[in-house]
């Protein structure tokens, strides 16, 4: 039985019809791919009902890296949960950080000065470009293209220097903190992130070069896993993988947070939602991401970068151990945790892989009473049988790639 | 274990102990010794990503820091590997699968346990994580961090190597 | 559209099934009865002015001791056309605790049912395949209920012991180092 003939029955594809007489009788096959592959990009398993070459049923299956992310937050203060989102998503972790204290920012009615927001601006645009990078990197790699790879990681190398530069830690970084960052940016660091920028256009030509217009890349993405616009916010899609179907959807545009809405930026939309449209969507946002950067580097306002509000941010390292005042608070904070109004509030922020949500219902104490995140892998995830439904076993890679999961934010 | 070319003199020159040059490309040595300068500066390890640590571990076989210069090549097979990261959180799901992928490598085999989360658990001490990977998979190496700097992969690659070079009577049992 | 205006505009029409109306932070959270959940969810889905074509997320919460029904499923929805947002909350009592659900209206509806199944236990009717996702299908109890442990139960799963057995097991066939 050809594809053609799967494709031109109904919705039902696994239900099959007996083969004609003086027919090569087909059996299906059932493989397993995964948790342990190198494509599937961490711990994801895919069992797939296979006729030849043709992908009859895909079903995933996910929390192989299930942590109990969401149960561990309900029994940790407020500021004690901040390192668990760094190991979400952790390819941007700052990305999840930023999401993580603007929910928590929300819920206490307290708000970041604007130097602070600046600078969660431009090391959320640079996790942006450290993921999408990376994205980049593996996602050609499955495809078959080594060298873009090997490029991307030392440009992503870069990256995580800067970050080790502001806060010590090269990818579990913990930098933001309720009510601001947690110490302010030196002018050696601007000086090193303002030379990567002014060189960052080139080096993204040249993985263009590698990639964009190739013979093989363009086969094996123009016209893969495409799904409309209708269907892609029917399923809850996010991020580059939503706006590859022509949705503009970008919540640093819809609902700015932190500082987006001074900034200039565009936000790149594909059209025909299939793997090439969604790649030229995120390269489009790596260049955009270097433009935030740039700007927020330009319109950088002094002053201070931590909020005024001594009961519910923690106090200035420095001050705890000069002031009394000081060391009752950060006791305080660090034992029982803020008290603060009884109410719930949802956030959401823009991280690379999409709509990041914190959902927090408080009960009045120091520990959040219920702990949500809407992690947009897991959604992505979800997608994928409707990809792969008789697509051929190699688009399966393609697939998977195009929609840019990690499985720690996915499990939780 | 160094090779000597430009030997003049045909006297026996101990270059280590155990290892003697007797003239120019002429090396007298123990089995054990040839053999696990052998196994160690060709470690294959399994590609093999869990959760975070992986991260550091591609970046760490990639172009900055560059492990194929120490003879390690990732392979997709474990059937072809010698050893394997544990990196990143093992979950009692995973552990499964974990266990299943180390008892099909051939033997020898060495695991090297990477990261808090490998170790000991790390800061994971929920219902549904293993709490060290030692509990059910003999660890060889562990690495400290959270997750480590590729720095400390290669400290740790180094310590198996080590330990690789320190083997002994294995092959003479076996001949 | 304002969200307040919504709500108004939700109990204007499902007079009977609104139980409560309540904003927090600028954020409007609706309670509705979850015997019409579904004639509410295809009213917001479908009515052109409000016109919720994105479902953010769906979650349980776990109310033990707090509310006098158990249990809570929370919908987050938004419109991409309209840039509005809502959230609506069902009350499920702790007996058997079942709600209908929303896959027909949101395909993503899916997998996040699936999870509040897993995790808290609510059967979602309806549902095209309701199975765990997150732990093994073997798992004993609903991890994220107030009463489940942090470090889980006494009793171990079996699988992770059948793994610990299966080490000791091998190990006299260890080639040691």
């Amino acid at each position: 039985m050809s594809a053609e003939e799967y494709k031109a029955g109904d919705q039902n594809l696994t239900e099959r019809t007996e083969p004609e007489e003086n027919t090569f009788e087909t059996t299906e096959l059932t493989i397993s791919m995964g948790p342990q592959h190198p494509a599937t990009h961490g711990v994801l398993r895919l069992v797939l009902d296979l006729d030849g070459e043709n992908v009859v049923k895909c079903t995933p299956y996910v929390g192989y890296l299930h942590r109990g992310v969401e149960k561990l937050g309900e029994n940790r203060t407020y500021f004690a949960a901040l390192p668990l989102t760094d190991r979400l998503d952790y390819i941007s972790s700052m990305n999840n950080n930023v999401g993580y204290v603007n929910a928590v920012e929300k819920l206490f009615g307290i708000e970041a000065p604007e130097r602070a927001k600046f600078i969660r601006t431009i090391v959320a645009e640079m996790g942006r470009i450290s993921s999408h990078i990376i994205w980049l990197g593996t996602h050609v790699l499955d495809i078959g293209a080594t060298t873009p790879f090997l490029h991307a990681m030392a440009q992503r190398e870069r990256i995580l220097d800067l970050f080790e530069m502001l806060c010590g830690a090269r990818l579990t970084v913990s930098y933001p903190r309720v009510g601001g960052v947690r110490n302010d940016i030196s002018q050696e660091f601007l000086d090193a992130l303002y030379e990567f920028v002014l060189e960052f256009p080139s080096n993204m030509d040249n993985y263009e070069t590698l990639v964009t217009e190739n013979r093989i890349w363009k086969d094996r993405t123009v016209g893969i896993g495409v799904i409309s616009a209708e269907e892609a916010v029917n399923w809850g899609l996010t991020g580059g993988t939503l706006r590859g179907s022509g949705v503009d959807y970008d919540i640093r545009k819809y609902a700015p947070y932190d500082a987006y809405d001074k900034i200039e930026f565009d936000v790149p939309v594909g059209k025909a939602g299939d793997c090439y449209d969604r790649y030229m969507v995120r390269v489009g946002e790596l260049r955009q991401a270097n433009r935030i950067i740039k700007q927020c580097i330009e319109k950088l306002p002094a002053g201070p970068v931590m909020a005024e509000a001594p009961k519910l941010t923690l106090p200035p390292k420095d001050m705890i151990l000069k002031d009394m005042e000081h060391l009752i608070h950060q006791f305080i904070l660090i034992t029982k945790g803020p008290s603060i109004a009884e109410g719930e509030v949802y956030v959401a922020t823009e991280v690379p892989k999409g709509e990041l949500g914190f959902y927090f219902v408080s009960d009045g104490t120091g520990k959040p009473y219920r702990m949500r995140v809407r992690a947009p892998s897991f959604v992505h995830a979800s997608v994928l049988p409707r990809l792969c439904k008789g697509a051929l076993i190699a688009d399966v890679i393609a697939n998977i790639g195009t929609i840019d999961i990690v499985l720690g934010e996915c499990d939780r | 274990m160094g090779l000597i070319t430009t030997l003049e003199t045909a006297a026996l020159v101990e270059v280590e102990e155990g290892t003697k040059i007797l003239s120019p490309n002429i090396i007298v040595t123990s089995m054990d010794k040839l053999i696990n300068w052998g196994r160690r500066s060709s470690l294959w390890p399994m590609t093999f990503g869990l959760a975070c640590c992986a991260i550091e571990m591609m970046a760490t076989y990639a172009s900055h820091n560059d492990l194929d210069r120490m003879g390690i090549i990732p392979r997709g097979s474990p059937r072809q590997s010698d050893f394997m990261f544990i990196a990143g959180t093992v979950t009692k799901k995973m552990s499964q699968i974990v266990r299943r992928v180390y008892d099909q490598m051939p033997e020898p085999r060495y695991v090297i346990s990477v990261g808090s989360c490998a170790d000991s658990g790390g800061i994971f001490n929920t219902y549904s994580t293993v709490q060290g990977c030692d509990s059910f998979l003999p660890v060889d190496v562990y690495i400290p961090g959270c997750p480590p700097r590729p720095e400390a992969f290669i400290d740790g690659i180094i310590k198996l190597q080590e330990k690789i070079k320190a083997e002994q009577f294995h092959w003479s049992r076996w001949r | 559209m304002e969200a307040l205006l919504i709500a108004e505009k939700l109990r204007e029409r499902f007079p009977e099934e609104v139980l409560d109306i309540k904003e927090f932070r600028g954020q409007i959270s609706v309670t509705v009865n979850k015997d019409k959940i579904l004639n509410i969810f295809r009213y917001l889905h479908d009515d052109p002015d409000l016109f919720f074509d994105y479902l953010v997320d769906v979650c349980g919460a776990d109310y033990l001791g707090k509310k006098e029904k158990r249990f809570e499923v929370v919908y987050h929805l938004y419109s991409i056309k309209h840039r509005h947002a809502l959230r609506v909350k069902a009350e499920v009592a702790a007996d058997k605790p079942s709600i209908d659900s929303v896959v027909g209206i949101w395909a993503g509806a899916n997998w996040h049912e699936r999870e509040a199944y897993d995790m808290y236990g609510i059967v979602f009717n309806g549902h095209p395949d309701l199975r765990r996702i997150l732990l093994p299908e073997d798992w004993e109890g609903y991890p994220l209920r107030k009463d489940y442990p942090v470090k889980g139960p006494e009793k171990e799963w079996p699988g992770f012991l059948d793994v610990l057995d299966k080490a000791k097991k091998y190990r006299e066939f260890e080639w040691h180092g």
